[in-house]
């Protein structure tokens, strides 16, 4: 039986959330109320019966660190292969590689050491609940050499911009990868290759200075490779702004949504907490709200996402915004279209207001007063 | 094995008869407690917080769900290399086994296990109450009063004396007589069940307890009557602050509904002393359209179309559209269809109860227990 090793590379990631990545990558970010982005990708990957992972990442990984530890909350803490972190730090005066190249460089001991003969490789901004079970069997059916998994998008959008964009033949067989913002076939940075291809690919690609696996070893190399795509349906989230992750935390108090997201397939895992239920205390008005557990609840919420342990004092209103882990929302505040992240109390009596479009973020540990 | 100052014993093998329904197909320990609990957890974390790295847990009874749950003790941060959780059953061994007979044949049976970590003291606990307690407290107690057992004991109301085990003690708190449900109690220090022993001086009780036939090998009517008869040292701890053995269902109710009530005697909240258990991978819980949710815990993964006020939700449970939930217990996965009122009810885990239901427990009655086979029969509307 075939299987496949993963590989989620951060390294071409940018910090593209201003406040909420100060102090963490992106694919640290809180997202849904008890989530980080990577859990998304992490949890889809060991689903399809992926047993070992590893990460690429460059900077900013202390909170991405944390949150994985051992990986023991998605069953990765194995005895053979399991998750493997793997931060930039090598020393070899020969090498020449250059930009995500010198992750593969260095790090070919993974890929020798996994017994897998396939790669999936992917980022952490693509969110999904998916099963690449049925992507993998259709890569090895049609003999590809890659198979990019694409999904169709009803309503192109900002978040999609940055997004390569597939044409294919009638056979399924890609013709052109490209930027083209009309095209609704949209690449969702998640892809199957063959290992030893992969390292091929990555042989000729720091042979030839280049510094960007996928661009370079896979579509330039576009005439010579037999590419097919699988197609995605469900929810799914590109999250690579502000706006983005703020639409998205809302667009889940949409029960379709929410059921596509968290009930299409298994459950979305992550770093297991030891929150009591939430309680919602004497006068409690909640309505259409996500809420995480550990939570108190004493005032309004409305349309909003709260993480984990929040506090809503008693007069306070939360209309609209996303309240990550250990917030204090004191008593007759007022939050509109707002982000707090982790940590951040705001004091009795104030008012803060975000527009829709450009919601009004507070950075880890603010007191607002 | 290395020495252990104090190995724990872990009473879990009850079958909790008077729980009726909740325990058909589980062990006491195993029933679900709190929206995310069992009541095992809250014994568990008092060893985990007081720093009682060594517990044996002794199972009898329906015991595959409450194995599971305790498992290698990792919630509790009792998965250790040289002590932890161990879980011990019944056996048999060349000279043939048996059932265990009572608290105190459960540990005269394990006295093996007991001796590989050579302890000074055992403390002797059980799985089926609610309480947060500081194990250190007891054994520096114990250590003071150069005591042969502690018992630990909790003032009771006098007119409630009588269903309990009530200890007569001297000003100093030593023992001199063990009342069990005394008709004319002279005292009202009654004992919560969790003991200290001197593991040298108890080891020798055991040893003789066992030989005798008419005994009931049970801690409260033989070893500690047998050591007040033999003037040992015997002291009550006495304990402030919130304690119920989860007996009856009508007390089952109650000490969840004290969870909603009592937050600042026995809080699921508490920093300092956390209760530990496992943790589902439901999504967040979604509260949906114009709710009414007050007084209440609910856990994720649940939906909220409808009233709930003082009650306790277990993960994955949906309450539909006009539906109210009020004083009760709706245990994992049950789904509550629209237009239907429950009141002072416990429903059982994967429960269904269909639209236009009504479940009202009458005043008075102990609250119903629910269940996919009888959610038909009491469902008049």
């Amino acid at each position: 039986m075939e299987s496949m090793m993963g590989l989620i590379n951060l390294e071409h990631e940018h910090d593209f959330l201003n406040e909420l990545t100060y102090f963490r990558c992106g694919a640290a970010v809180p997202f849904a109320g008890r989530y980080r982005l990577i859990d998304f990708t992490l949890s889809n990957m060991v689903r399809s019966n992926v047993q070992d992972i590893a990460i690429f990442t460059r900077n900013k990984y202390r909170s991405l660190m944390d949150h994985l530890g051992t990986g023991a909350d998605w069953e990765l803490d194995r005895r053979h292969g399991g998750l493997f972190i793997l931060p930039p730090d090598w020393n070899d005066p020969t090498d020449i590689s250059k930009g995500d190249l010198s992750h593969f460089h260095n790090n070919r001991d993974y890929f020798n050491r996994g017994k897998s003969n396939y790669v999936i490789v992917s980022g952490s901004q693509y969110l999904s609940n998916a099963d690449y079970s049925d992507a993998f069997d259709y890569h090895l059916e049609r003999g590809a050499d890659v198979t990019l998994v694409t999904t169709r998008v009803d309503e192109l959008g900002p978040e999609h911009d940055p997004c390569l964009r597939i044409n294919q033949d009638d056979q399924g067989w890609v013709s052109d990868i490209t930027n083209e913002r009309s095209n609704p076939h949209v690449f969702t940075g998640v892809y199957i290759i063959k290992k030893s291809l992969m390292l091929d690919l990555v042989d000729e690609c720091i042979a030839h200075h280049k510094d960007h696996f996928f661009i370079h070893g896979v579509k330039e190399n576009l005439e010579k490779l037999n590419i097919q795509t699988f197609e995605q349906t469900g929810y799914s989230a590109f999250i690579n702004s502000i706006e983005s992750f703020y639409r998205h935390n809302m667009n889940l108090l949409n029960p379709e949504n929410y059921r596509e997201l968290f009930y299409q397939n298994a459950f979305i895992k992550t770093k297991i907490s030891n929150e009591p239920p939430t309680k919602y205390q004497d006068i409690s008005e909640v309505k259409d709200s996500l809420l995480a557990n550990g939570c108190e609840i004493n005032g309004e919420v409305e349309n909003s996402v709260l993480f984990r342990g929040v506090v809503v004092k008693p007069g306070a209103k939360v209309i609209n915004s996303v309240i990550m882990q250990r917030c204090t929302i004191e008593e007759g505040v007022h939050l509109e279209n707002v982000i707090l992240d982790k940590d951040v109390t705001v004091t009795e009596g104030q008012t803060f207001i975000g527009s829709h479009e450009k919601p009004f973020v507070v950075a880890k540990r603010t007191v607002m007063s | 094995m290395s020495k252990k100052e104090c190995v724990g014993m872990l009473l879990a093998g009850g079958e909790g008869k008077r729980l009726g329904l909740l325990t058909k197909d589980l062990a006491k320990p195993a029933v679900p407690f709190g929206g995310k609990y069992r009541i095992i957890d809250f014994t568990l974390s008092n060893c985990a917080n007081s720093g009682i790295h060594t517990v044996g847990v002794l199972t009898q009874y329906s015991p595959l769900d409450l194995n599971k749950h305790i498992g290698i003790g990792k919630p509790w941060d009792l998965d250790r290399q040289a002590d932890g959780v161990s879980i011990l059953s019944p056996y048999t061994a060349k000279e043939g086994g048996s059932w265990y007979s009572g608290t105190a044949d459960a540990i005269y049976q394990n006295i093996h296990f007991i001796d590989r970590y050579d302890p000074e003291y055992i403390l002797v606990i059980s799985g089926d109450h609610i309480y947060q307690m500081n194990y250190q407290k007891l054994l520096k107690y114990h250590k003071e009063q150069e005591a042969d057992a502690t018992i630990s004991v909790m003032e009771v109301p006098w007119d409630e004396a009588s269903r309990f085990g009530i200890l007569n003690t001297t000003d100093d708190l030593r023992i001199y007589e063990f009342d069990e449900k005394p008709a004319k109690p002279k005292n009202n220090l009654a004992s919560m069940g969790i003991y200290i022993f001197n593991w040298k001086s108890l080891r020798s009780y055991l040893m003789e307890d066992a030989k005798n036939p008419t005994s009931s090998h049970d801690f409260g009517k033989d070893i500690i009557p047998a050591m007040v008869d033999d003037e040992r040292r015997l002291f009550a701890y006495q304990f402030e602050g919130y304690w119920k053995d989860v007996g009856t269902v009508q007390s089952y109710w109650e000490a969840n509904m004290d969870l909603l009530e009592m937050d600042e005697m026995v809080s699921l909240n508490n920093r300092e002393w956390r209760t530990y258990s496992h943790d589902s991978n439901y999504p967040p819980q979604y509260i949906n359209g114009n709710t009414n949710i007050t007084n209440s815990y609910i856990n994720s993964g649940c939906w909220i179309r409808g009233t709930v006020d003082r009650s306790i939700l277990f993960e994955n449970v949906e309450v539909d559209s006009k539906s109210t939930v009020r004083q009760s217990i709706l245990h994992p996965r049950v789904k509550v269809g629209e237009n239907s009122v429950i009141e002072r009810a416990i429903i059982k885990e994967d429960t269904v109860v269909p639209p236009n239901s009504y479940i009202c427990t009458p005043e008075g009655e102990e609250p119903y227990v629910i269940d996919n086979e009888n959610v038909g029969i009491v469902t008049v509307k």
